[in-house]
């Protein structure tokens, strides 16, 4: 469970680093959710079912339906 | 800015992270991985399922220890949804295009046919938020997950009138629960319905009936949000 | 081993600190609402592996688990379960005061919308 866990931890960061660095407003949403989904698998692993259950369902789906429709509002690309 | 003024400025705000993440790494050797360090968690282990009659010990803590903070966070959410509405309420946006796409047929057949599984997913999460991991505040999240199908597939029909009243409604019963525990037994949110076997649907005094109204009202709101940002 | 075992821990920091450069250091608004996010994704993941005893399970009573002594802490799954919500409701509130900030002065950019002012 060690090697999943760090396989896991790794992919986290670097989602959440390329989330920061893009450009692309909308592919920074869906690296965010991303990232809450992984978060949700760790919460799992660390024998918290209910945390899992919730971080799953607010900050995987509504968290990213959310980012998506105000950058849909605003422009989608950052200038500079 | 000028191109010395940006690297020094970049640069310091990553040795300050790193040299915090050093500091907090050292200071985290006193709580090593996986080691025993409960205090508290000893004795609500114990003490859950006589107490309060819930399988569910996360539960337990979160609506028969600590049932005024969860009070408490019903009415931050509250707030917030309620600070949104006035934020978006006056909104004559130019940049909002109408929808140049329709939504396919796949879309709009499929939508019909799971949003009711959607909704019953949802109430089955907060009625058995007693026994198995869940509770009020994932069902309210999946209820409203159905009701951003609803839009998605512009079918129409989220009266948000009447979900402002169920959240209002919602919100009131529940303070009147938390009355009814202080006239009947001396304590806000007392626990004065029977307990019960353990591990039954119809067990643990009122934590079902307030888990059932937490996932109403959560519902509710966050459809709320969701109406008033997509700016029908 | 340990550094596997405290893994947890540096995935947690690492987290809270591409959030905190991503809130000082980026001019687009909705860049700093993201940064927020993940410093909440970060902080929530350390409190939970705080509460993780080894070899413990989850803390719910089934038929086959009855002995609460084998369980992990419920404590901090508690108060992390409130601090998602809270975290859902702060998002929403932010990125509707953003909208608005476009919808007024046409532009996301951070330095434009300070210059406006003096």
């Amino acid at each position: 469970m060690g090697i999943l866990s760090a396989f896991l931890i790794l992919i986290m960061s670097v989602a959440a680093v390329f989330a920061v660095h893009t450009k692309d407003l909308i592919g920074a949403s869906l690296l965010l959710g991303f990232v809450s989904l992984i978060s949700a698998i760790l919460f799992y692993l660390l024998q918290a079912p209910d945390v899992a259950m919730a971080e799953a369902s607010i900050g995987a789906a509504l968290t990213t339906a959310i980012f998506i429709m105000a950058v849909k509002k605003t422009k989608r690309f950052e200038d500079e | 800015m000028n191109r010395f003024n940006k690297i020094f400025a970049y640069s310091s705000v990553f040795l300050i992270s790193l040299c915090l993440l050093v500091v907090f790494l050292l200071a985290f050797r006193a709580i090593p991985f996986g080691a025993d360090t409960m205090d508290v968690g000893h004795f609500y282990l114990e003490d859950a399922a006589k107490s309060t009659g819930s399988a569910n010990i996360v539960t337990a803590v979160v609506l028969g220890f600590r049932g005024f903070d969860t009070l408490g966070e019903v009415m931050v959410l509250f707030l917030g949804a309620v600070g949104l509405g006035l934020v978006l309420s006056s909104q004559k946006d130019s940049t909002h295009s109408p929808a140049k796409t329709f939504p396919s047929l796949i879309l709009k057949t499929m939508a019909d046919l799971v949003f009711p599984f959607i909704v019953l997913f949802g109430i089955y999460i907060f009625m058995h938020g007693h026994i198995s991991p869940g509770g009020g505040f994932p069902a309210g999240a999946v209820l409203a997950s159905g009701y951003l199908l609803l839009f998605l597939s512009q079918r129409g029909g989220y009266h948000i009138r009447l979900a402002q009243r169920v959240e209002t409604g919602s919100g009131l019963v529940f303070v009147i629960v938390g009355l009814a525990g202080l006239y009947f037994s001396g304590f806000f949110l007392h626990n004065f319905l029977p307990v019960g076997r353990l591990g039954s649907l119809y067990s643990a005094g009122i934590i079902p009936v307030l888990y059932s109204l937490i996932g109403i009202k959560v519902g509710a709101e966050l459809g709320g949000i969701i109406y008033r940002l997509f700016g029908e | 081993m340990d550094l596997v075992r405290s893994l947890y821990y540096l995935g947690a920091f690492l987290l809270i600190g591409i959030g905190f450069y991503a809130v000082l250091g980026k001019k687009n608004l909705i860049k700093v609402i993201m940064g927020l996010s993940l410093i909440d994704n970060g902080i929530n993941l350390l409190f939970i592996a705080i509460g993780y005893v080894r070899h413990h399970t989850a803390p719910i009573i089934t038929s086959q688990i009855s002995d609460t002594s084998l369980m992990v802490d419920p404590v901090p799954q508690a108060l992390v379960l409130t601090a998602i919500v809270i975290e859902l409701s702060v998002l929403a509130l932010a990125l509707a005061l953003a909208v608005k900030v476009f919808a007024v002065h046409k532009t996301l950019n951070l330095n434009k919308i300070k210059g406006l002012k003096w």
